[in-house]
């Protein structure tokens, strides 16, 4: 009752609320009707591109919608656990085996790899150029004390980079807000930050190539089995929460994993470049 | 000279509910609408009013009664638009009582209205102005008609009724502050210096719907520091000065023979202090 | 600076084409800001305004409560609205985490303290001028509420304007609740953010550039009505 006196008291939110009508109507309610899954993915798989190539295709075929949620492995991980998707496409092992074993996912299935690329200011000042050992590249960006950029975000990227940095036995904690910059951030932005000091980083081989604003950043050090990246899809557990959609979530895994997807995965290419490379119920290449 | 204390501190200084002097009794409200019922009269008995420790007045024991106008005299600073809040209870007393006969009288509107020195203008026409308070005691919309075109009609309103009320000049403002104080006919209409800064014009023009509304039966208690408007319309005055009554009682007595020497300094045009 | 100009050159290209994908994100920004803002205002323009004119205890507190909460970042307010909306939250069941409805819940939240506190200056000056002619028509406070909120309208307005400056342009409670879902609750920020990721920076802020045309223009409309219903309706 006072909040139709209300509305008839200001005619100006009265003519507002003709327009809000005609907003609903809008776009948001049309995706609300059709059948949906939530994906919970990574920023390298959204901003190369790959799921704007893929997705269409597999809505073609189901009829379901792929929303799909890109944050950092760690980030995705803790929406899964909570029951915030349905399906999960991630790049961490170790990560994925623990969510697994929890009881938080299943049926963990790998579907394709990619590599990490070390990246750095044209002139190098830490020679790791060509070096195809990750390990030595990073213990000479320490022993140089050039500036890297940490993504320093729990994503895979960040995780991976940190097993490096121990292998090399590099204490970077130590170095933080010295020449070892925390920031953070996801994968664009830490590059955003790397192009603007001039300073090393490790990206995904996919992010780089699609990256537009390299700046006087590089293409250093590449090939080192150990920056290889095994992405895998897993399945929330929908005994802990009723609202997962296992049964599309399954369908979008099975058609991952199938032959003619994997086909597609491998012809994806973005500046002549094979981003993403199909590699669904083989061994892992990399370890 | 809006007033003595600002509309801010008026309100820190009382409940928004206009005072209820005393619990609702016996009496029904049908009862008191009927004019012949009567409200009147209003005694004060020895109120004071203070702020902050100054005594703005003090030992004030008068009554109004039915019948005649009433002109509160005095200087600036007497005390005459806190002495018309007061009884119109827009503010409390700080000492002594002020009572109406009918103790309802504080709580409906309907009984007793005030217009002030500037009233305010709803951003809206003039007869949306004048109808608010029938909108705000719930009227019935047929008798709602009726009293709004009567109103409009005593204040000579009616070619201005669909005029946007803030656009229109400050004589007219005021009259249409007269017809929305009016509008429920109300037993006692307060009206501080209704006149000041109008033109002559408008001045007679004010006059003239305020005698109008006293011939409809409604008692007049005015303030006003133009002598010549208060020996027009005075049936009564009272003279106040330095937030004291120094004199009450039949105009023309007071105008012939004022009794204290501040009264006929005051007559004379002298600066009182 | 190339970036600068090339983004202005992106701007007029994507208005002009009409880029689909570009109307679909303004319209999610629009739905979400105006229906959160329209929400937020039918709460916080009565509760501004009971500020404003009522007196009980605990009330100075209130004041200063809503005037901090004018400053909380958008990230808190999408961070609470996520853990509420969360399927492990308490209003998991809803289903309304990464939806439009959401966000609007979201924006609605961030704005309504901003609302109330800006509303109830503007109550508090109207009173100053109409306390005692209302108290004398015999307005009781929370019909006064009512009659000021008409008198004070075009002011309200101006608060109001200044709810959805807040809502359009803020990119943190959309971003956590909504997540950025292309074709879904992708709005003009979300993808600014997005676009900055990817280092593009010229679309980047050529999107923002967008923006602004798109929030002028809703100023632009409100204040066209003002002007229009000032002259004709009053």
């Amino acid at each position: 009752m006072s909040l139709i006196n209300l509305l008839r008291k200001i005619k100006i939110t009265a003519s507002m609320q003709v327009l809000l009508l005609l907003l609903l109507l809008g776009p948001g309610t049309a995706a609300t009707a059709e059948e949906f899954i939530t994906l919970s993915s990574t920023t390298s798989t959204q901003n190369s591109g790959l799921f704007d190539y893929l997705l269409p295709k597999f809505k073609e075929k189901t009829g379901i919608d792929v929303h799909v949620i890109a944050v950092g492995t760690g980030q995705a991980l803790k929406l899964a656990e909570k029951g915030d998707a349905d399906v999960i496409l991630v790049h961490d092992k170790d990560a994925e085996l623990k969510f697994v074993k929890k009881g938080y996912g299943m049926e963990r299935r790998e579907v394709m790899y990619n590599d990490f690329v070390i990246v750095g200011p044209k002139n190098d000042p830490a020679g790791v150029r060509g070096l195809k050992d990750a390990v030595q590249s990073f213990g000479k960006i320490a022993a140089a004390q050039s500036n890297f950029v940490s993504r320093a975000d729990d994503s895979g990227t960040h995780r991976q980079e940190l097993r490096l940095w121990e292998e090399a036995r590099v204490d970077v904690k130590a170095s933080s807000g010295k020449w070892y910059k925390e920031v953070g951030a996801g994968m664009g932005a830490t590059l955003n930050t790397a192009a603007g000091i001039n300073a090393y980083t490790m990206s995904d081989r996919a992010t780089w190539v699609t990256f537009r604003n390299k700046a006087d950043l590089e293409l250093l050090d590449e090939g080192d089995p150990k920056l290889f990246n095994q992405y895998a899809v897993i399945l929330v557990n929908p005994s802990l929460h009723k609202n997962v959609k296992t049964e599309a979530a399954r369908q979008f895994s099975d058609w991952l994993v199938s032959p003619e997807t994997q086909t597609l995965i491998g012809s994806f290419q973005v500046e002549g470049q094979v981003l993403f490379h199909p590699n669904a119920g083989q061994a892992v290449t990399a370890k | 000279m809006h007033s003595l204390i600002s509309p801010k501190m008026c309100w820190n200084a009382t409940s928004f509910e206009l005072p209820d002097t005393a619990v609702m009794d016996s009496k029904t409200r049908t009862d008191a609408q009927n004019p012949g019922s009567g409200i009147l009269p209003l005694r004060l008995t020895n109120v004071g009013y203070c702020v902050c420790g100054r005594r703005l007045l003090s030992d004030i024991n008068i009554t109004f009664s039915p019948g005649g106008n009433t002109v509160v005299l005095g200087p600036n600073g007497a005390g005459k638009s806190l002495l018309l809040r007061l009884c119109h209870g827009l503010i409390k007393p700080t000492t002594g009582v002020i009572e109406w006969q009918d103790s309802n009288a504080g709580q409906y509107r309907q009984y007793q209205a005030m217009v002030f020195q500037r009233p305010v203008m709803l951003r809206r026409s003039v007869a949306a102005n004048i109808e608010y308070p029938l909108r705000l005691n719930k009227v019935p919309k047929r008798e709602r008609q009726q009293m709004l075109r009567q109103a409009l009609e005593t204040a000579g309103l009616m070619p201005l009724a669909g005029r946007h009320a803030r656009i229109l000049s400050g004589g007219e403002q005021q009259r249409v502050a007269l017809a929305r104080a009016w509008v429920l006919h109300p037993e006692v209409l307060f009206l501080d210096e209704p006149t000041t800064n109008l033109d002559p014009s408008a001045t007679r023009a004010v006059e003239e719907i305020v005698m109008r509304f006293k011939a409809a039966g409604t008692k007049i208690i005015m303030t006003t520091h133009d002598l010549g408007q208060a020996r027009r319309m005075a049936d009564e005055v009272i003279f106040l000065h330095n937030g004291r009554v120094l004199e009450s009682g039949p105009a023309n007595e007071f105008f012939t023979q004022p009794r204290t020497l501040e009264g006929q300094a005051y007559l004379r045009g002298e600066l009182l202090c | 600076m190339e970036d600068i100009y090339a983004a202005f050159a992106t701007a007029a290209g994507l208005i002009l084409n009409l880029d689909g994908d570009l109307l679909e994100i303004i319209g999610v920004s629009l739905q979400v800001s105006l229906f959160g803002v329209g929400i937020a205002a039918l709460v916080a323009l009565p509760l501004g305004g009971a500020v404003a004119l009522l007196r009980f205890p605990g009330r100075k507190i209130l004041i200063v409560f809503l005037n901090a909460l004018m400053g909380l970042p958008p990230v808190v307010v999408g961070l609470v609205v996520y853990l509420l909306l969360s399927r492990s939250g308490p209003l998991g069941m809803l289903g309304l985490l990464f939806t439009v409805t959401g966000m609007v819940i979201a924006q609605c939240l961030l704005v309504t303290p901003l609302i109330a506190a800006l509303s109830r200056q503007v109550f508090e000056d109207l009173w100053v001028e109409y306390a005692e002619q209302l108290r004398s028509l015999g307005a009781k406070p929370s019909r006064a509420v009512f009659t000021l909120l008409k008198e004070g309208k075009y002011s309200l307005l101006t608060v109001v304007l200044a709810g959805f400056g807040r809502a359009i342009a803020e990119v943190g409670s959309v971003l956590i609740v909504g997540g950025n879902i292309a074709h879904y609750t992708r709005t003009m920020t979300t993808a600014i953010a997005l676009e900055t990721s990817k280092g593009d920076l010229a679309l980047a802020l050529a999107l923002g550039i967008t923006l602004i045309i798109i929030a002028s223009f809703v100023n632009a409309l409100a204040y066209l009505t003002k002007d229009v219903l000032e002259r004709y309706v009053v």
